[in-house]
C-alpha cells in the first residue's frame, strides 16, 4: 500500500467567499496516487466551485493548494495543465468553429511543447496525427473527426470533451460529471475508459449517478454545503448514516442529478 | 486532416491576376496600389480581430508609425524603399509590443481604449514635433529611391503598385503559414473558447500579446507602403476613421479567413470610386446602405441571389 499512499494533489483549507455566501468552507482534500477518488454531495455543495479553485479558474479567499509536492496556489491555470493537472466541464467547452481532429491536434501539439509553432502545418506532426487517430478511435470520434464541432450530436460532443483532457496527458484527473447527457448505454463504457487508464494517473470523479460511483470509486469524500461531511472507502460512505442522512433524509433521490 | 494544405487553384488565379494587374490596366495603377495596401492592412487586423476575437479600434496607431518611420527614414537617412518597409515595421512591432504589455492584464474593453489611446497620442505628438513631422501640414518631401535599386517608381505608379502588390503577397503567405500553424490553431482556440483554452494549457495572453505585436507590424508595413508611394505621410494616417474604415473593409469581405481582408479591400475600394464618380457628394449614403443590408441580408445570400426568395428555412 505504501505507494499508493502517496499524495499527489491536495487541497488545504480551503476557503472561497463569494460576498457574504461561502460556497466552500475550509475544505481539506488529499488525493492519492493512482486514486479513482469520488466527490459526492448534493446540488449545490460546492463540488464544481472546488474544481474551479484546485484549477485555477477562481482564486481562493484563503487555503492552498499543492500538486506533487509544490504549491500551485498563486499559478494560472494553463501552469497546472503543464504541471500535469487536467480538467474537464461539466458543461461542455469545446472550440465550437474547430473539427475534433484539428481541435485534438491543437491539444496534443500544445503537450508536445508545439504549441508556439508557427511554420509548420497543424497535424503535420506524424507522432500528434498518431496520438489524434488514436484518441478520435477510442472515443468513437472518428465518424466525425472532420465535422464542425457545433454540428455534432449531443453525445459526441460530450465524447469529445472528455478526449481533450486526456489528450492533455493527465497525471492528475479531474471529472466534473463527465457521463451527463451521454446516453445511459455508453455510460459504463466511457466511465471504464477513464477508469482504465494507466494506474499511476489520479483521478477525482465528481457525479451523481449513485451505481456509477460505487462501480468507479475506491475513495469518496462527501462534500454537503460548501464543507467535506466525510471521506472514505465506498463501503464506508454506504453505511455512513450521516451519508444517508444527507441523501435519503430530505426526500431526495439518490440517483438525483 | 488534409496536410499539407496545399493551395488552391482559385488562389494561384487570384494572385495572378492582382499581379497582372498593373500590367493590364496600368491607368489603374493608382487604385491598386490604394487596394494592396488596404488589403495588407485588413489582413493584419484579420490576425487578431478575425482569428483571436479581439476588438481594436485603435489599429492606425502602428499603421501610422510604420508610415512616418517610413517617410523620415527616406527623407533624412536613406531613400531605399526596403529599407523604409524594414524600419516601418520594426517601428511598429516595437510599438505593438509596448502595447500588448499594457493590455496583458486587461479586458477587452481595456484593450480598445488603450489601441484607442495609443493612436490619439501619436497623432497629437505628430502634430506637435512639426520640426520633425511637418506637424498639420504633413512630413512632404519624400523622394524613394528605386525598388532593389533598379525599378524606379513611375508618376503613373506601375511600380507602386507592383511594390505593393509583392509586399502583400509576402505578408500574406507568412500570414497564412501563422494561422494554419499549431500558433494558429491556439489563437483560434482563444476565439473560440479562452476558458477551455487555458484549461488545455495555452497560455493565452502571451499568445495574445504576441499575434497583436506581429499583427502590429504588418500594419506598419501597409502604413510605410502608404507613405513610400505617395511619397507623403499626414496625420490621417493615425485617425480613428481609418482604423473604423480597415474594419469595415474586413467586414465585408469576412472575418478569420485572411482572404477576407483582400477581397473587402477589393470591394471597398472600387466601390468607393465607383459611386464616388456618379455622385462625389453623398458616396459615403450609398457605403452606408451597402454595409446595412451586407450585414442584414448576410454575405452568403447576398451572393446568391437565387435564395432571396426563397423560403427562409430552406435558404
Amino acid at each position: 500500500m505504501s505507494a499508493t499512499e502517496t499524495i499527489v494533489l491536495s487541497a488545504q483549507n480551503l476557503v472561497k467567499q463569494f460576498g457574504g455566501i461561502t460556497a466552500t468552507n475550509n475544505v481539506t482534500l488529499n488525493l492519492r496516487k493512482g486514486a479513482r477518488h469520488a466527490l459526492i454531495g448534493p446540488n449545490g455543495a460546492g463540488k464544481t466551485t472546488l474544481i474551479n479553485l484546485l484549477t485555477g479558474v477562481l482564486p481562493p479567499t484563503s487555503g492552498s493548494i499543492v500538486l506533487e509536492g509544490q504549491d500551485i496556489s498563486a499559478l494560472p491555470p494553463h501552469e497546472r495543465v503543464r504541471r500535469g493537472m487536467v480538467r474537464t466541464f461539466q458543461i461542455n467547452q469545446l472550440f465550437d468553429t474547430m473539427t475534433p481532429m484539428e481541435t485534438l491536434a491543437l491539444t496534443v501539439s500544445q503537450q508536445h511543447g508545439l504549441g508556439g509553432k508557427w511554420w509548420q502545418a497543424l497535424g503535420s506532426n506524424k507522432a500528434v496525427t498518431e496520438r489524434c487517430e488514436a484518441l478520435l478511435e477510442q472515443f468513437h470520434l472518428t465518424s466525425v473527426a472532420h465535422q464542425t464541432t457545433n454540428v455534432m450530436a449531443y453525445g459526441k460532443r460530450r465524447l469529445l470533451e472528455i478526449a481533450i483532457a486526456l489528450a492533455c496527458e493527465p497525471r492528475v484527473l479531474l471529472l466534473d460529471e463527465p457521463v451527463a447527457g451521454v446516453p445511459a448505454g455508453e455510460r459504463e463504457e466511457l466511465l471504464q475508459t477513464v477508469a482504465a487508464l494507466p494506474a499511476d494517473v489520479s483521478i477525482l470523479l465528481i457525479e451523481h449517478d449513485m451505481d456509477l460511483v460505487f462501480s468507479f470509486a475506491n475513495r469518496m469524500t462527501v462534500l454537503v454545503n460548501g464543507t467535506v461531511l466525510t471521506e472514505g472507502s465506498p463501503d464506508e460512505i454506504a453505511n455512513d448514516p450521516q451519508v444517508k442522512e444527507v441523501y435519503l433524509g430530505h426526500g431526495e433521490g439518490a440517483q438525483h442529478g | 486532416m488534409k496536410v499539407p494544405r496545399r493551395w488552391a487553384w482559385w488562389e494561384y488565379a487570384l494572385w495572378a491576376l492582382l499581379l497582372a494587374s498593373p500590367l493590364v490596366l496600368p491607368e489603374r495603377a493608382l487604385i491598386i496600389n490604394e487596394i494592396a495596401i488596404v488589403a495588407l492592412f485588413a489582413v493584419s487586423l484579420d490576425l487578431i480581430l478575425g482569428f483571436t476575437g479581439i476588438v481594436s479600434l485603435g489599429h492606425a496607431a502602428f499603421f501610422g508609425m510604420g508610415a512616418y518611420v517610413a517617410a523620415l527614414l527616406a527623407k533624412h537617412v536613406n531613400p531605399d524603399p526596403l529599407l523604409g518597409l524594414a524600419a516601418g515595421m520594426a517601428a511598429a512591432t516595437a510599438l505593438g509590443a509596448v502595447c500588448s504589455l499594457s493590455i496583458m492584464r486587461g479586458s477587452d474593453l481595456t484593450r480598445l481604449m488603450v489601441t484607442l489611446g495609443v493612436a490619439l497620442i501619436l497623432a497629437e505628438l505628430a502634430n506637435k514635433l512639426d520640426w520633425l513631422t511637418g506637424g498639420a501640414d504633413g512630413l512632404q518631401g519624400v523622394v524613394m529611391g528605386p525598388v532593389l535599386g533598379r525599378f524606379e517608381f513611375d508618376l503613373y505608379g506601375q511600380t507602386a503598385a507592383w511594390y505593393s502588390l509583392t509586399t502583400l503577397l509576402v505578408l500574406f503567405v507568412l500570414a497564412r503559414r501563422l494561422v494554419q500553424s499549431p500558433f494558429g490553431a491556439t489563437l483560434k482556440a482563444i476565439r473560440d473558447n479562452r476558458l477551455r483554452a487555458m484549461a488545455i494549457g495555452i497560455p493565452v495572453t502571451q499568445r495574445i500579446a504576441v499575434i497583436y505585436t506581429v499583427a502590429a507590424g504588418i500594419a506598419g508595413a501597409a502604413g510605410a507602403l502608404l507613405a513610400q508611394t505617395s511619397g507623403f505621410a499626414s496625420l490621417d494616417v493615425f485617425e480613428m476613421r481609418r482604423s473604423a474604415d480597415v474594419m469595415l473593409v474586413l467586414v465585408v469581405g469576412g472575418t478569420g479567413w485572411l482572404y477576407g481582408g483582400v477581397a473587402g479591400a477589393l470591394v471597398f475600394t472600387l466601390l468607393q470610386n465607383f459611386i464616388s464618380s456618379i455622385t462625389p457628394q453623398y458616396w459615403t449614403f450609398w457605403i452606408g446602405l451597402f454595409l446595412v443590408v451586407l450585414v442584414l441580408v448576410g454575405r452568403e445570400r447576398l451572393l446568391k441571389p437565387w435564395t432571396w426568395f426563397g423560403r427562409g428555412g430552406k435558404a
